[in-house]
């Protein structure tokens, strides 16, 4: 079985002897050097710009401004694209922009021989502007008479809506029952994937190449050619290995304005590599949302309705846009259906904060936080276990989403739970840490969750895959899906070996993506390539080794019933070997008679979706005086169905869990709210916890055959960041007896509430 | 790449100061961790540098006769840490200098960039001022000694000129002999992190480690510089080890007046520095012997 064995990551040794080769690593030949111009206003209007002493400055070989380039507004996001106007990503983005609408949006441009000319040059740029007030946060955004931050949304709310399933209002209403509410809010953070968004850009042949660091190649030429208003086919994107992206590069970046920069210079070659600190205020981050809820429920601990109002704060520019708020009201109603009925609301705001976009679990993290955090409070409200609480609402086997028709067609949820209670001693330690006094506490705490597997139906799921052989027997695979660190070129290589009948060791993944080449696909995010990139490469494995088997049948006409495994033609009875496929290769190639070179190729349209589960249980220890949270021990129990390789199942939970526990105690966009400036964009300010700020982390799964996906599996890549945060909260909050319902629970955090909850 | 002006590397410490007289605009750059990170960041763009990295005669770590203990500024974080003279004798003071940044940054950072750049949070300072340590600085016209109690001017401002080269941090006996100290780094991390809160506590017990003798507190960013704590030293020495601990929390709240910033609230700091200040006695107290 090539599916299920912890194979060794096929780019293991080439990363870690840093042979592996990066965006940086690849051009050969001279490059000109892009530098960007921020604004230093958050909203308002740049009235004139005198770049004179710019250009005067030797080794400077061209300065753009707002008031050269293309007005042609275009969507960022890494959606697939959609042939319904009505569904269409909101296009609101310039290359360089007049209307400043974030603190240091980007408003020119230097190009010049080297990074220091153009940095230098970037200083004798004078601008003059004309400012509007900041409005970091919804409420001001909202107020009547605010500046609208887009000319189309006059009232800055860039969508709002409402869903409503059942009768909640009856049940919210109802005094037989019990009633609840909750106020819980997440704050902005970053991905701070280690390489930070880079690209080049030239011309050949009248066509522009460019090379980038991004998760979605074939997203990003189609951005480009909107952006620039040319064809799509005039664009060749090139994705080499790149050092994570976690959602920040699903999105159509910097390389628009790079690939319009190598057109205004004759073609050369311009290099745009973005600082930390650019990263940080210029690129995306994930949603701050702040959340409303009712609950009503019945004696018996049942769910029996919820209302939930969501309010997201979009930043500057749409990006993503209403998509996250909406995936994070649907998640939080999934998770534990309600009996009787829900409504959600909806808003997506736009404010003068940098843009925040997809970021690992896309609106799921921050509705999880509200979603358990509510969960932990009914149940010690009314003196519930809360274990058991949740155990009564779960979504059940067979659950079918009342407005897109998801489906449970697998969980083992339950017994994901089971698994963590006694890793972590539930009972046990529930009891033991029930009355402290005391300055330093301990409590356990737990939380679960349900995630999507891609983004089907709300959006197209497509896939293709192609598969060629080599006249050794060995095959390569080239795809459209992206490796980005995740383990994706593995993975594929053992599915692809697994459906043609081959050992992994003799699959060469292709693993850049170079559009001109390689098959469609819209790329790495929403937890989507192993089951929807899976499915093709299960077609395309299928039907090579038809073509394998058609020709040995050839060569072999007496022979029975032909079968293909780890890379023999065997007879299909008795497993007796016939022929290698080195040597079925070597004929096909070469034959005299038939000469063919095999190979197959194949599109899969996507139209299956399915739940994946788990659960994180924390126990902490709180030092209360001087609020400091320490993680003692922590573990994510996931359902994923069938694991392709378990080995790289469990880096991806470790990952992820480190990801929760700064999401839980220390990560956090601080902003100066009369300028709007962006206060800690650098990895010094912005506490991104390091490995002596973790416990060992332990990732469990249960393992059952999902029925939908191609081989039993189902979304893994997002889930492990998403319970960590409100375990943790939910752990202090049994520690200490202090609800804390936003993030982060930093120190300075935890000592204002111990202090309003008279611990200290 | 960075945006520097010119750089030149100094043969011994007399040609850094002729250099440095000759251009009173150029920096001195030792290991380099501070400098160029404001190069990166624009502050110093386009500076001219004077490089005082690799002299010899800036390095080492050496006990005079006299017991006194003089570090060579160019001695990084890691070379203090490891230090057999500091280990046997100020053990605090390597424990601290193992606090800064991380493993590279301690390879590169010296101490006396630590304390030259005037920073409230540098990690090995507040010892340095708990230790009552005096820095011996060359200039044209020869050396001059200044104790640590009059070196911090303001925020990045030391008794340094611009042609003078920090020689000596010299850690005189009396400051140290007989003290147990502890240093506490208050952070939102447990590495590659800057104070939120220093804290340096140095203690002297009585024979049976029942009271306390001398007790010498010090802050890093408690203040624009690195402090002392004179009101709690007050209030914690010569007491019973109990009473002074009870003490010297509370009476650290007289002696110091944190600012809200973005980073942390006055409110916040103020709690730290009265909790901490009584962990670090105890700490120190309980490595000098003291049941607490």
């Amino acid at each position: 079985m090539e599916v299920g064995r912890a194979y060794t990551r096929v780019d293991a040794a080439d990363k870690v002897t840093g042979r592996a080769r990066y965006t940086d690593d690849l051009h050969d030949g001279p490059m000109l050097v892009a530098k960007i111009l921020h604004s230093t206003i958050a909203n308002g209007w740049v009235k004139s710009i005198d770049t004179a002493a710019a250009r005067a400055l030797p080794g400077v070989v061209k300065v753009l401004t707002c008031f050269d380039a293309p007005q042609i507004q275009y969507p960022t996001p890494g959606h697939p694209w959609s042939t319904d106007p009505g569904h269409q990503d909101v296009a609101d983005r310039l290359l360089l922009t007049r209307r400043v609408r974030i603190y240091g949006d980007d408003i020119a441009v230097v190009v010049a021989e080297d990074e220091v000319t153009a940095r230098r040059a970037l200083k004798l740029i004078r601008v003059e502007y004309e400012s509007c007030p900041v409005m970091l946060e919804p409420e001001q955004a909202m107020e009547p008479g605010a500046v609208p931050i887009h000319e189309e949304h006059p009232d800055n709310i860039l969508k709002r809506t409402e869903t409503v399933v059942g009768q909640p209002d009856e049940a919210l209403s109802d005094p037989a029952l019990l009633h609840f509410e909750g106020h819980y809010q997440t704050q902005q953070v970053q991905h701070c994937h280690i390489e930070n968004p880079i690209s080049y850009a030239y011309m050949e042949h009248g066509r522009i190449t460019v090379v980038t660091s991004t998760q979605i190649p074939h997203i990003v030429r189609r951005v480009i050619g909107q952006a620039l208003g040319i064809g799509w086919g005039q664009i060749r994107v090139i994705k080499p290995y790149i050092g994570g992206g976690f959602g920040n590069k699903q999105e159509v970046l910097y390389e628009p304005l790079n690939a319009w920069l190598t057109t205004q210079v004759g073609g050369r070659c311009v290099k745009l590599d973005v600082s930390r600190e650019e990263t940080f205020q210029n690129t995306r981050s994930r949603h701050p949302i702040r959340f409303d809820i009712k609950a009503a429920v019945s004696s018996q601990g049942r769910i029996m309705a919820r209302e939930c109002v969501a309010i997201s704060n979009q930043g500057g520019y749409a990006s993503h846009g209403h998509a996250i708020v909406a995936n994070a009201v649907n998640g939080f109603r999934q998770t534990y259906p309600d009996a009787v009925g829900h409504r959600s609301v909806a808003y997506t705001v736009y404010t003068n904060r940098p843009a925040p976009g997809a970021m690992r679990g896309y609106g799921i993290p921050q509705c999880d936080f509200a979603g358990e955090c509510l969960m932990e409070d009914i149940a010690r409200e009314m003196n519930w276990d809360p274990y058991q609480f949740r155990l009564k609402n779960i979504m059940p086997l067979g659950y079918v989403d009342p407005t897109n028709g998801i489906t449970c067609y697998s969980t083992a949820l339950a017994r994901c739970m089971e698994k963590g209670r006694d890793f972590i001693r539930w009972d046990e330690l529930r009891a033991k840490y029930q009355n402290q006094t005391g300055p330093v506490r301990r409590g356990v705490g737990m939380a679960v969750f349900s995630y999507k597997t891609g983004v089907y139906p709300i959006s197209l799921e497509t896939a293709s895959a192609r598969i060629v052989l080599n006249q050794d027997g060995t095959v390569q695979l080239q795809l459209g899906a992206t490796e980005i660190g995740q383990g994706g070129d593995t993975v594929f290589c053992q599915m692809a070996a697994q459906a043609i009948g081959l050992p992994t060791e003799r699959v060469n993944i292709v693993s850049t993506q170079d559009t001109d080449t390689a098959p469609f696909d819209t790329g790495a995010y929403a937890s989507r390539q192993t089951y929807v990139t899976g499915k093709a490469i299960k077609k395309a494995g299928e039907l090579f080794r038809e073509k394998v088997l058609s020709y040995a049948r050839e060569m072999l006409p007496q022979a029975g019933e032909l079968d293909l495994r780890a890379g023999e033609i065997v007879d299909g009875g008795s497993g007796e070997s016939l022929l290698t496929l080195e040597e079925l290769a070597m004929e096909a190639f070469y034959s005299l008679e038939h000469s063919v070179h095999i190979t197959a190729e194949v599109t899969n349209h996507c139209k299956e979706n399915t739940f994946a589960f788990g659960c994180c249980f924390a126990e902490v220890e709180v030092d209360i005086p001087v609020g400091k949270v320490k993680v003692l021990r922590i573990v994510n129990v996931h359902d994923s169905g069938r694991l392709i390789n378990p080995k790289l199942a469990e880096a991806q939970v470790h990952g992820g869990m480190s990801m929760g526990i700064g999401y839980a105690l220390s990560e956090e966009m601080k902003f100066d709210p009369a300028t709007g400036r962006l206060l800690n964009g650098n990895l010094l300010d912005y506490k991104l916890p390091t490995a002596m700020d973790h416990p060992e982390l332990t990732a469990l799964f249960v393992e059952d055959e999902d029925p939908s996906g191609p081989f039993g599996n189902k979304a893994l890549g997002e889930p492990p960041a998403i319970p960590v945060a409100p375990a943790i909260r939910n752990a202090v909050l049994h520690a200490t007896g202090v609800a804390v319902n936003t993030l982060p629970l930093s120190p300075q955090r935890l000592v204002e509430e111990f202090r309003k909850g008279g611990l200290i | 790449m960075f945006d520097i002006s010119s750089i030149y590397q100094a043969q011994s410490v007399a040609d850094a100061i002729r250099a440095l007289e000759q251009d009173p605009g150029a920096l001195v750059i030792a290991g380099g961790t501070d400098v160029l990170i404001k190069v990166r960041e624009g502050k110093l763009a386009g500076c001219r540098l004077v490089s005082i990295h690799g002299l010899e005669e800036l390095k080492g770590i050496s006990q005079a006769p006299n017991g006194d203990i003089e570090i060579g500024p160019l001695s990084t974080f890691r070379d203090v840490t490891y230090d057999k003279i500091i280990r046997a004798n100020v053990p605090v003071l390597g424990e601290a200098a193992d606090m800064a940044g991380g493993p590279q940054l301690r390879a590169a950072g010296t101490i006396g960039g630590n304390v030259c750049n005037g920073i409230t949070s540098a990690d090995t300072a507040s010892t340095l001022v708990a230790l009552e340590a005096v820095l011996r600085v060359r200039g044209p016209r020869g050396e001059r000694e200044v104790p640590i109690s009059r070196w911090y001017h303001g925020v990045g401002k030391v008794d340094l000129a611009p042609y003078e080269v920090l020689t000596k941090i010299v850690l005189p006996r009396k400051g140290y002999e007989g003290f147990t100290g502890h240093y506490i780094k208050y952070a939102m991390r447990s590495a590659m992190d800057i104070a939120t809160l220093g804290v340096s506590c140095l203690a002297q017990l009585s024979q049976d480690k029942r009271e306390t003798r001398q007790v010498r507190l010090a802050f890093g960013v408690a203040g624009p510089v690195p402090m002392r704590a004179p009101g709690a030293e007050a209030a914690a020495s010569n007491r019973p080890v109990e009473q002074a601990l009870a003490a010297i929390g509370p009476a650290a709240l007289g002696d110091v007046s944190p600012r809200s910033s973005w980073r942390a609230s006055r409110e916040f700091r103020l709690q730290l520095v009265e909790e901490l200040s009584a962990r670090a006695l105890a700490e120190a107290m309980r490595k000098g012997g003291a049941q607490v």
